[in-house]
Formats: structure tokens, sequence, C-alpha cells
């Protein structure tokens, strides 16, 4: 695409810069920060929104699917939001921390600041932050995610989030939840920037609930992992929305410390979960996973992009999709390694499991290496259920269906059991089940 | 592990500064103007005596050419190239059909020697009935200059020679099959070539007909500033098999020089083709000055049942390479394959892989790629594997290994694998290192030392492909890579 010809605006982008124009005032931030909205707008006025001639979007075309643009959601309503969190479980009776954020902003009354606090965790509102001082670097885009639409699409109108700071040394003792409820109609676009100091432990769960109709949900996690530090992230997006939901991780992991995410996906209609994981100290690990599951007309993409800046790092990349209908799954990974990042250890894998005809997967596991000593692997693999082991199982008096699900469950699984973090991911076999039941 | 002494001194012997291949030959040659233009390919296409279809369906192609824009996704970097500097025709002046080789300017005939081709010459001049025969139909910049074997060709009805003559005396297989398996606006430099291609072969194996020799063709870039322009074009009629060598190798040069040809198959109902190229253009010299630009468009269509095409490269030369022998695999239980070493070294830049496109169905696909970059070369391997919705029961097993030698090269691999089939069984791995542990753990356990061990694997890293060229080329193509790559990763 030429930048220097005008392109024509679809009717969601031209929603989105009319937005802009009449929200800019309402949308908190310095100086500082309003620029960066300002030069995000201009690319979305300039580029449009990320479409298939991208290639980073070429199996997802975000500019084709959104017709048009909702307006921001307004500001919550408590007693709205209590009512929508009493009716989700998404992890059960597990002791857990809440945050929670609504609307796109924090909401301080419905967390719990007070016990956070005693574990040597501060929560704050990302609103108040950007227009401090420091407001910019809370909007700071590593380079593997320069120019990402997505990514632009948030800083343009980010309404709010939370800065999570865990102090150094602490060992939070049940794992926080942040919790992102859409209590009414419209756009639903913050960001979260999670601080987790030298020596600190911490578990997140990421989970989504409330209102699944028009308005993209559009949330930016921007990790800071500290030297000898671990954060786990476990992410949990469940049930169908008809609108975009486009989520971005970014990490930065310092030295010798741990980093572990899970996308777990089932339901929407259009979601991109897209990662960019950058190792900033030596010695450290990353395990990045991803269950998804699409069925009907979904698009579900899993995207990544594992730099490795420095060297004596190890990732792996572990990825598993399971399509029916006329789903469309899509993978695409990238390990970067750097020049001088050697003995860079980097494995990733993708497998994909079609159930009907029609499902469509498209892999692009890639690796960009500028190290010798290094060891890189990927894999992909793509198919149907393997009919002899369904035999097998029928063979032994299990009626079809079931053996279908375990087979389907067994191959999920393997992701989930590398994944570890059992406490977590217990339930995640009957959400499983829930979707191929069809719910 | 990083790589060995031994290793990095067999690199070094084969450094770039050390091109073998690097003389010009002194010949007159004729000239045409030089620049892009309507003008140009009249000119071109009447030097050629084409039929007036021709020169429409080029003068189309150059139309279409203008207007396109010069694609820049490839992980290459380069000057843009002016097309209104190059010269898009040059012949040998001496070169006025001649019927036998006693005909032909000596120094040509020289050049050859230079480039191993005479040996099989010698034989035919003095009588001697090779075993293995092999035909050749040498380019010498863009006009055929010899065809040998032709009237052992003709008796078993396969006609392989110039696609210039191919137009004067086949006029309705050209008309037929030209330009239906790469479309003249397939690509950018596919577009270009449509519009000015100079020369190339032309095969036509009748049906039931298996080539009784390999065929061969040694391209040979001489002219300064001319771009060449092949266009090859191979037909396998029903239940024929051909196997074709190209093989290539060019003069030193100071100025870049574009190569951008068209090969075009067609593998009818059982047929099956075996393309095999060894190529080891001026790479360009230790500061990366020079050196081929090879943007090639090769791509073969299994258009009847059972038909197979297998696409073999060994790639050593050129300082850009820029492409990807494809399989459009259209028929039942049809097959692709492809082989694939790229060896990169000094500054060289290839980005090269393949396109197994599944449309029929059972249809399967094999590729291996063997990539080694030294120096401060970039290797990237990219290719695409699809099924498409009617594809059931496709197949593909994909292969990449990448090898790193020193610090300042870079190895990439961007595999695209689409599948829009259930039934479609893809798998795809791809590695990145030296050599993997268990495979050493294995010989070490069986007594071998480290270096053997090494030795060992290697061997069998490149013999993977190397086995795949047919036995004069496999040779020829050891020689090229001369790295041996015996012992040299580690």
């Amino acid at each position: 695409m030429n930048a220097s010809v005008p392109i024509k605006h679809t009717q969601a982008e031209s929603d989105l810069i009319d937005r802009f124009e009449a929200a800019k005032g309402a949308l908190s931030g310095s100086v500082a920060v309003t620029a960066l909205r300002e030069a995000a707008v201009s690319q979305i006025r300039d580029k449009g929104l990320p479409h298939r001639r991208v290639e980073e979007y070429k199996y997802t075309d975000l500019r084709a699917f959104m017709k048009s643009a909702a307006p921001l959601a307004a500001a919550a309503d408590e007693s709205a939001v209590k009512a929508i969190l009493g009716g989700q479980d998404a992890f059960g009776e597990l002791e857990r921390y809440r945050i929670v954020v609504a609307n796109g902003a924090f909401l301080p009354g419905l967390s719990d600041l007070e016990a956070l606090a005693g574990e040597g965790v501060s929560v704050t509102s990302l609103t108040d932050e950007l227009a401090g001082e420091h407001g910019a670097q809370l909007l700071a885009s590593p380079k593997s995610a320069a120019n990402d639409g997505v990514l632009a699409l948030n800083t343009a109108f980010v309404q709010g989030g939370v800065v999570v700071k865990v102090k150094e040394g602490a060992e939070i003792s049940r794992p926080v939840e942040l919790v992102h409820v859409a209590a009414s109609a419209g756009g639903q676009i913050s960001r979260s920037r999670i601080s987790v100091a030298k020596g600190a432990k911490l578990r997140l769960l990421e989970t989504f609930a409330g209102e699944t109709g028009n308005g993209e949900i559009n949330i930016v996690f921007d990790y800071d992992v500290a030297d000898t530090a671990s954060l786990v992230a476990t992410r949990l997006i469940v049930g169908q929305s008809d609108a975009a939901r486009l989520f971005t991780s970014i990490a930065t992991i310092g030295a010798q410390a741990e980093f572990k995410s899970l996308g777990f996906i089932a339901g929407p209609r259009f979601i991109r979960n897209q990662q960019f994981i950058n190792f900033a100290g030596e010695n450290s690990n990353a395990g990045i996973y991803g269950v998804t599951m699409a069925r009907d007309e979904d698009l579900a993409d899993q995207t990544l992009i594992v730099d490795h800046a420095v060297p004596h790092c190890n990732s792996r990349e572990f990825f598993k999709t399971v399509l029916d209908g006329r789903a469309k799954g899509v993978y695409q990974g990238r390990i970067n390694v750097a020049q001088h990042a050697q003995k860079t250890d980097g494995e990733m894998m993708t497998q994909a499991l079609l159930l009907s005809e029609d499902a469509e997967m498209a892999n692009k596991p890639e690796l960009e290496i500028f190290a010798d000593d290094v060891i890189c692997a990927h894999g992909a693999t793509s198919g149907q259920i393997d009919e002899d082991l369904l035999f097998y199982l029928r063979a032994r008096g299990i009626p079809e269906d079931e053996a279908r699900t375990l087979l389907v469950l067994a191959f999920l699984a393997e992701a989930i059991e590398e994944y570890g973090e059992d406490d977590v991911t217990e339930g995640l076999e009957a959400r499983v089940r829930d979707w191929l039941a069809g719910h | 592990m990083p790589a060995v002494q031994e290793t990095i001194d067999r690199v070094k012997a084969i450094d770039v500064d050390q091109y073998k291949y690097g003389f010009v030959t002194d010949i007159d040659s004729e000239r045409g103007a030089k620049g892009l233009s309507e003008e140009t390919v009249r000119f071109l296409s009447a030097k050629k005596n084409e039929p007036e279809w021709m020169t429409e369906w080029r003068l189309d192609a150059l139309r279409r050419f203008m207007q396109m824009e010069e694609p820049d996704w490839a992980r290459v970097s380069y000057p843009k190239i002016d097309f209104d500097e190059l010269y898009y025709w040059a012949s040998p002046k001496s070169v006025e059909g001649p019927k036998s080789l006693d005909e032909v300017d000596p120094e040509l005939l020289a050049t050859y020697e230079k480039l191993g081709i005479p040996l099989r010459e010698q034989e035919v001049l003095a009588g001697v009935e090779p075993k293995n025969r092999v035909a050749v139909d040498a380019v010498f910049d863009s006009v055929s200059v010899v065809t040998t074997f032709k009237e052992e060709l003709k008796k078993a009805g396969v006609i392989f020679c110039s696609i210039s003559e191919a137009l004067r005396e086949y006029p309705d297989l050209v008309k037929k099959y030209l330009g239906s398996v790469v479309p003249v606006t397939d690509n950018y430099y596919a577009t270009l070539n449509s519009a000015v291609f100079s020369d190339g072969s032309f095969v036509y194996v009748p049906e039931g007909v298996r080539c009784p020799m390999e065929l061969s063709t040694y391209f040979r870039i001489n002219e300064q500033n001319t771009g060449q322009f092949e266009r090859t074009l191979i037909i396998a009629e029903k239940g024929a098999y051909v196997s074709y060598l190209e093989g290539c190798t060019a003069p030193q040069r100071d100025e870049n020089q574009l190569h951008a040809a068209v090969v075009e198959l067609v593998a009818l109902d059982d047929a099956e083709i075996k393309y095999s190229t060894v190529q080891n253009w001026f790479p360009g010299d230790k500061e990366g000055k020079g050196g081929i630009y090879n943007f090639v468009t090769k791509r073969g269509d299994c258009r009847g049942k059972n038909s197979k095409i297998s696409w073999t490269q060994v790639e050593t030369g050129s300082a850009i390479t820029w492409k990807y022998p494809s399989c459009i695999l259209r028929g039942e239980n049809s097959r692709g394959e492809f082989y694939s070493i790229a060896v990169a070294n000094g500054y060289q830049q290839i980005d090269s892989g393949t396109k197994m496109i599944h449309l029929g169905k059972n249809s399967s696909s094999r590729i291996i790629s063997k990539g080694i970059s030294a120096g401060k070369s970039q290797n990237t391997y990219r290719g695409l594997v699809s099924a498409h919705r009617k594809a059931s029961n496709a197949r593909n097993f994909t292969q990449c290994d990448s090898l790193l030698i020193g610090q300042d090269c870079g190895a990439h691999t961007v595999p695209y694998i689409e599948s829009k089939n259930a039934s479609a069984q893809f798998e795809h791995e791809a590695t990145t290192s030296k050599i993997s542990d268990d495979q050493m753990f294995y010989c070490l356990q069986r007594g071998l030392t480290e270096e053997e061990a090494v030795a060992l694997i290697v061997n069998g890293f490149v013999k993977d492909v190397i086995q795949q060229l047919p036995m004069e080329f496999a040779v020829e193509a050891q020689k090229l890579i001369s790295i041996s790559l015996e012992g040299s990763v580690g």
C-alpha cells in the first residue's frame, strides 16, 4: 500500500476518526499522552484498520470484519457490575483476589485492595497515571509491535485500566483475578500495567464478563517482569460475542526471571490474541501456551512474537487449535534471535484438529535467526481426528460422541498439562466439554 | 555448539573471491537498443522472426508490466534496478545457424570447456556413444547455439529445441501452453519476462514416451548489462517421462546483472517431470559488489491424474536469489516434490522456497530444504503449503533445516501452512541449529568420535537432496558446493 495516496475510509474507520474528535476532550492524559493518541489516530487515518494486505493481518482482516465502530461505553454502574460478577464464576471455588475493570475503567470499590496491599500489591488507576508526569511511558510499545494497528486503536482510545505493582520479594499467596466487565454496550478500551518487582511472584488470572453484543473490546496487558521475578498469566476468554475481541500482551522479562502464559479461547465470533514477548535479561524462561476452539463462522487468531534479544534464554511455545463448522483458525508465531543472543533455545509447536469439512487452519510458524549457536525449532501439523483412535475407543464400547470428545480433550490437554498450574486449569476440561456440547 | 575450525576453514576455502567461473569470453556480440519500451519489444520480436500473435502477447505483457509495482516483501535488499539501463537483446555475432560444432566460434567452445561441458561434447565429436547420454542445448547469452542429439530425440518423438525455434516450428503447441502455468501477470518479474524473454528451452514429450536421455541446458550469462530473460516450457503428455537438467555459471562482473527467468512445466495424466538445477552464478565479490540478481518464477502444473513433478535445486551462486519452484497439484493422486540445498556465503541473499498448492484429491507433496548461511549472508526459506476445499486426503511433509556458520549471517524460516480441508494432513518441521543432540548421542554411543559423527550426519544432511539429482549432475553439484559438506556442520 502506498501511504502517500489517501485511502478511502470504511464506515468503521470514519466512525473511529469522528469519534476521536468528539471524545478526545474526555480521554485522559498528559500532553505527551495526548500526542501519542493523536499519532495513533493519524495512523488509522493514513493506513486504515489492519487488513489482509498487512502481512501480520494476512488471515485476520479486521478492516473487512468491522462494519462500524460502536461509541465508547459510558462509565459503568457499580450495581450492574456487581450483578454480572455474581453471575460469573470463571474459576469457581478457587480462592483469589479480585481487581475489577468495568467499561474500560478501574472500579476500586469492587476490588480487594486492602487484602492486596497486605500482600505487597498496590493497585492504581491508569486514568490517573496517564495524566501524571510519566503517563506516556505507560503507553510505550515494544519494537516488535511498532505500527501494530490493534495497539494503535488501543492507544488512541484507551479509557483506563489499572497499574498493578507487586513489591520486591513479595510472593502473593493467592492468584489475582483481573476481571474486565462490560457492564453496558459500547467499545471497551483498556490497558493495564502489571509490574512484578525483583524476586516477587504473581499468578494472574484474566477474565472477561458481561455484554456480548456490539462494541469492540480492545485490551492491552503490559507485563514487566523484573530480574528473578515470576509471573504466570492465565487468560480465559469464553462465551460467544459478536464484535471484535482484540487482546494484546506485551511482556518484558528481566534476568533469571520466569514468564508463563496460557490463552484459552472458546467462543468469540472474531478474536485476535496477540503477544509480544521480549527478553531483556539473560538466563530467563518463557512458556507461551494457547488453546483455541472455534466453530460456526468464527475466526480465532493467536499471534505471537518472541524476541530473544539477549543470550541464554529459553522459550517454549505450544498452541493447540480445534475447529468446527466453517471456523477459521490462525496461528502466527515468530521467534526472533538477535545476533548476540547466543545459546538461545526456542521451540515452537502448533497443532490443529479440524472437526468439520469446512473448517480452515492457517499456520505460520516463523524463525528469524541471526545468531549461530542456537537451537531453534518449530513444528506445525493439521489434520482430522485419527479414525484408528476413534475405532479403538468405540471397540471398547465408548459411544462415538464421547469417543470424539475424549480425543479432543486429550489433544488439548497436552498443552494444558505442559502449562501446569493445576489448581487454575482444573476447570478447563469442563469448559472444553461445554464448548463441544455447543454452549 | 559453535562451528568448528575445520568448517570455518572450508568455508574460507570457497570464499567468494575465488570464484572459479569468473571469466569473460571476448566475442563480438550484437545488441539491441538500451531501455525498455514498445520499440525494444518489437525489435526483439522482429529479430527473432516471431509470429504476430507472439509480438502482441509480449506487448500486452509490457503494458501490464508498466502498471505494476516492484514487490518488496522478500527478505532481500538491493539498489533499485533501472530497467531503462538494460539491454534486452544480445546475440553472439558468429551465429547464423551453425549446422555442426565445427561451425561454432572456437571461443564459444573454449567457454564451454571452461564450464566443463566438452567432455561429453568431445565424446560426441569422436563418435563415442557414451553410456549416459545427455543432450545439451547450450544457451550462450540469448540464442541457442548448439543442439546435439537432436536426431535421436526426434526418433523418439521428443521435441527439444530453443523456444524461438519452437515458435517457428510448433507455434500451436507453444500457443497452447505458454503462459498457462505462469500467467502473463503472475508477478512483476514474470510479467517482465513475458514481455522481453530472449530465449530458452522447449521440450515436448509425446504420449507414452520415456525420454531416452536426460536433457540439459547450460545457461550462460555473458554479455555485460544484458538482462537474461529465459523462458522454458516443458510439456509431458500422458504417461510421458522427462528429466531436465539446468546448470548455470557466469563470468565475473562489476555491475549487477538481472536474470528473470520463467520456467513452466505441464504434466498430464501419469506423466512425470524431473527438473534439476545447479545454480552457480557469480555471487558478488568480497565486498558484496556485483553478482547476479536471480529473480525466477518456476512453476509446474500437475494437470493430470497421477502426474508428478519434482524440483531439485542446488543453489550456491547469485548475489540475490528470489525463487520459489512450485507445484500446482491439480490432478487426482498427483505428487509434487521439492528438494533444495541453498548455500549462502559472502554478502549473498537468498529468499527461496516452494509452494505446494493442493487442489486434487489424494495429492501429496514433500519438501526437503537445507539452508546453509555463512559470511555475511542471509538465507530465508519461504514456503506455502495449501489445501483447497476439494483436496481431500492431501498430504504434505515439510522439513526445513538451517545451519549458521559465523556470527554475521542469518537464517530464517517463513512457512505458510493453510488447510481448508479437514482430511488434509500436513506436517511441518523446521530446525535451526547444528546437529541434534540425539543424533550425536546415537553416533557417539556406537563408538564414533565427535568429528566422525559430525561427518557422518552431515553427509546424510546433504545427500537427502543430492540423491535426487541425476547421476552426472550429482557429481557436478557436489563439486560446485565443493564445501563437501562432510564435516562442515558442527
